[in-house]
């Protein structure tokens, strides 16, 4: 089969390209880039003032499957991917049971090849069970096919333990990825400390918990010159440490998600445990900490931390209501919104963040429009603002911390190896 | 009366109140007041109201006072004590909430460990609620009824020095006061040891020191609050004795202070511990006052958010 986006302004940060140019995709590749293609076989795709880029990675998902059927599968996950213009996501291990073994990454592989609808990586446990005390046969895992290892939603709190798994992650070139938290500071807090937290009476956790363990992660990732990704940074003093490591040479990278860019500690003002997440929303100052440093390149990747959660798990009271907040369908919107509007970002460094740079960092070849490359692409309406709403979500969960808010960019097609997996269905339609 | 009409279904915190709203419940508590004093103690205001008392935590004051407030106003009540512990189970708060709507109650008067607990309930029930505390965030009624007793002493909110000693960070009646007492034109000083106070206080419009001379200097009024020796205060002071040395409300304390400094507790009183047993029982004391003025606020508060629902049903 045969699609030609016409009209399009395509960006493609791996070429450096921002232009209006057609772009013709044959089977599962993409096989010509130019000006005016005709093609009488092709469904062609009229993206005249639309945006086409490729689609984002998320480095950052839990789809829950297996044992937490209720609250997600690879199914309903990678539907909900699509829908947000997500071609490739980073399945995190910490599922029931956790993906800390062959045999479970073997299983793990058989869901997906039979129910996913976008290209799903695989990401196993550092330790067994996740309890940060023996270390899972890594080399193995590698070699299943996990591309990365990490622990998240705990640290590896023991600095010998870690500092062995990363040894071993560099003899199987395999990537790790750190949750930063030192639970001795952030003890049982349920949002970020300070202010708010005193006004709500509610436990506070503070930055020192999250930045002491990036510090901490990156002195072991020098020492044992191994390759180091930092999950979901949220606050200021993160961001510089990493800053100073990149400055330094050693390899190490971060992600951030859109809530830490959008939101503050203040909406959680009546309560709202849609916006209960660890880290913490942190402040303003922390805010505009985040922006600059996805401008000036100290944060590589933006990644959702997508992580559905059930109404009974959430209409609960605050202190006992589960952490984490969807966010597949909404990050690209969110991140044009509060990112490319402001003008923090160009549209080709948005396609870097939301997709180039995460493909590199995992190692896969995505993330690029060349011709010869897999066509996984997305058309945007750039200007098409909507409100984001329950019902609207293919997520089995809805525990968004963005709903009702107003958004602006919305995903018409995502294409993935050369075929249309989301087509929108409210806007007109505007293929031929 | 001031020019100023109520229409919030639920009291949830003085934070969410403005000056007027906090000065209306002050003027309706005085006329209710009155009431308190006569033989017989019982207007019909709330006949064929039913109030359900739902405490997640133990306590016997407010739950009385509650009672006694609704059963003076001729209302039904109903009494539920629940002990939760912190892992979940059994039915959650907003099923307990309609399953208490459903049974045609009108207000819940709601006492829960968990801050935001109220708040979250009356989001999801029709019905008034009323906050009887939450957590560390807010118990507007000792708040309110804390005001009414300085008014009734001084004659007025604004431009009087009211220090509150004690532990700050897990205090929701701190809390409930500093937004009530700010509102009204006080100045708050709050006073506590380095670890019980909490990160940015001072936003909320108060002084803050560590000195207990100083905190008392110019007060009119001080609030002292419980000490509870538990989890996170056992590791800022392991010995109850030192704080009564370094922060208890004593004699000798008090003569280096104004003369005519009123002294508040919230009760029950630690006698030695946060406050010395003499201080307690002198004749600048109000405590006990304050127990009586509760029951006066707490008939304003269930009249006027039955009112409002009243109304806003038409």
């Amino acid at each position: 089969m045969k699609i030609l986006i016409k009209n399009g302004r395509l960006i493609d940060p791996a070429n450096k390209i921002d232009q209006v140019l057609d772009i013709l995709v044959d089977n599962t590749k993409i096989v010509r880039l130019d000006k005016n293609i005709t093609n009488g076989q092709a469904t062609v795709i009229d993206a005249t003032n639309k945006i086409v880029m490729p689609a984002l990675v998320d480095m950052h998902v839990h789809l829950r499957q297996p044992g937490r059927e209720d609250k997600e599968t690879i199914f309903s996950g990678t539907q909900a991917a699509v829908h947000g213009g997500v071609g490739t996501v980073l399945a995190m291990p910490n599922t029931e049971p956790p993906i800390d073994s062959p045999e479970q990454i073997r299983l793990l592989k058989k869901i997906i090849s039979q129910t996913a609808n976008a290209k799903v990586l695989i990401a196993a446990t550092i330790t067994v069970g996740r309890q940060g005390k023996e270390l899972t046969p890594i080399a193995q895992l590698k070699k299943e096919g996990a591309v990365a290892i990490t622990d998240d939603g705990s640290s590896v709190d023991s600095a010998e333990i870690l500092a062995k798994a990363m040894v071993k992650a560099r003899q199987a070139k395999i990537l790790i990825i750190s949750h930063c938290e030192d639970k001795t500071l952030s003890q049982n807090g349920v949002m970020n400390l300070g202010a708010m937290s005193t006004r709500l009476g509610l436990r506070g956790i503070p930055n020192a918990s999250e930045y002491k363990r990036v510090q901490r992660d990156i002195e072991l990732a020098a020492k044992t010159k191994c390759r180091l990704h930092i999950a979901h940074v949220s606050c200021q003093e993160s961001v510089e440490i990493i800053a100073k490591a990149k400055k330094k040479g050693i390899m190490v990278t971060a992600e951030t998600a859109p809530h830490y860019f959008s939101l503050t500690e203040k909406a959680l003002f009546d309560y709202d445990t849609n916006k209960k997440m660890n880290p913490p929303l942190r402040t303003d100052k922390d805010v505009a900490a985040i922006k600059d440093a996805l401008s000036d390149g100290t944060i590589d990747a933006i990644a959702s931390d997508h992580a559905p959660h059930t109404m009974p798990d959430k209409d609960i009271e605050f202190d006992h209501a589960e952490f984490g907040v969807i966010g597949l369908e909404t990050e690209l919107a969110v991140s044009i919104t509060n990112l490319v509007e402001t003008k923090h970002l160009s549209w080709l460094d948005l396609a870097k963040v939301m997709s180039l740079n995460p493909a590199r960092i995992l190692g896969i070849d995505r993330g690029n429009l060349s011709v010869g490359k897999s066509a996984d692409l997305i058309v945007v309406d750039p200007v098409k603002t909507w409100q984001v709403r329950k019902e609207e979500f293919l997520s089995k969960s809805k525990n968004s911390c963005f709903l009702g808010m107003q958004l602006k960019g919305k995903v018409l097609y995502t294409i993935l190896g050369g075929k249309i997996v989301y087509k929108v269905k409210d806007s007109e339609d505007i293929s031929h | 009366m001031a020019e100023v009409r109520w229409n919030k279904k639920d009291l949830l915190g003085l934070e969410y109140l403005s000056k007027e709203e906090i000065e209306l419940i002050l003027e309706t508590a005085d006329s209710f007041k009155e009431v308190t004093t006569r033989e017989i103690k019982k207007v019909p205001a709330l006949r064929g109201k039913t109030v359900v008392n739902l405490f997640y935590e133990p306590s016997t004051r407010t739950r009385v006072s509650f009672e006694l407030a609704a059963k003076r106003l001729s209302a039904d009540v109903i009494n539920i004590a629940t002990e939760t512990s912190s892992v979940r189970k059994g039915e959650t708060l907003i099923d307990t909430g309609r399953n208490i709507e459903a049974l045609k109650a009108d207000i819940i008067v709601v006492r829960h460990n968990c801050s935001g607990a109220p708040v979250m309930l009356a989001k999801h029930v029709s019905i008034s609620v009323v906050n009887a505390g939450d957590g560390w965030h807010e118990h507007p009624t000792q708040a309110l009824l804390d005001m009414f007793t300085l008014k009734e002493r001084l004659g007025r909110i604004a431009g009087i020095n009211v220090t509150i000693v004690g532990d700050i960070a897990h205090s929701r009646v701190a809390r409930s006061n500093i937004w009530g007492l700010t509102k009204l034109g006080a100045n708050v000083t709050v006073c506590a040891p380095p670890m019980l106070i909490p990160a940015g206080i001072e936003q909320m419009n108060v002084q803050v020191t560590t000195d207990i001379e100083e905190a008392l200097g110019n007060a009119d009024a001080v609030n002292v609050l419980r000490m509870q020796f538990e989890r996170d205060v056992q590791s800022a002071f392991p010995q109850q004795i030192e704080y009564f040395k370094k922060y208890g409300i004593t004699e000798e304390r008090l003569k280096r202070a104004k003369k005519d400094l009123i002294i508040m507790h919230p009760g029950p009183i630690n006698r030695g511990i946060e406050i010395a047993s003499e201080v307690a029982d002198c004749s600048q004391s109000v405590i006990l006052d304050q127990v009586t003025n509760g029951i006066a606020v707490r008939m304003a508060v269930l009249f006027l958010v039955s009112q409002a629902r009243d109304e806003n049903q038409i």
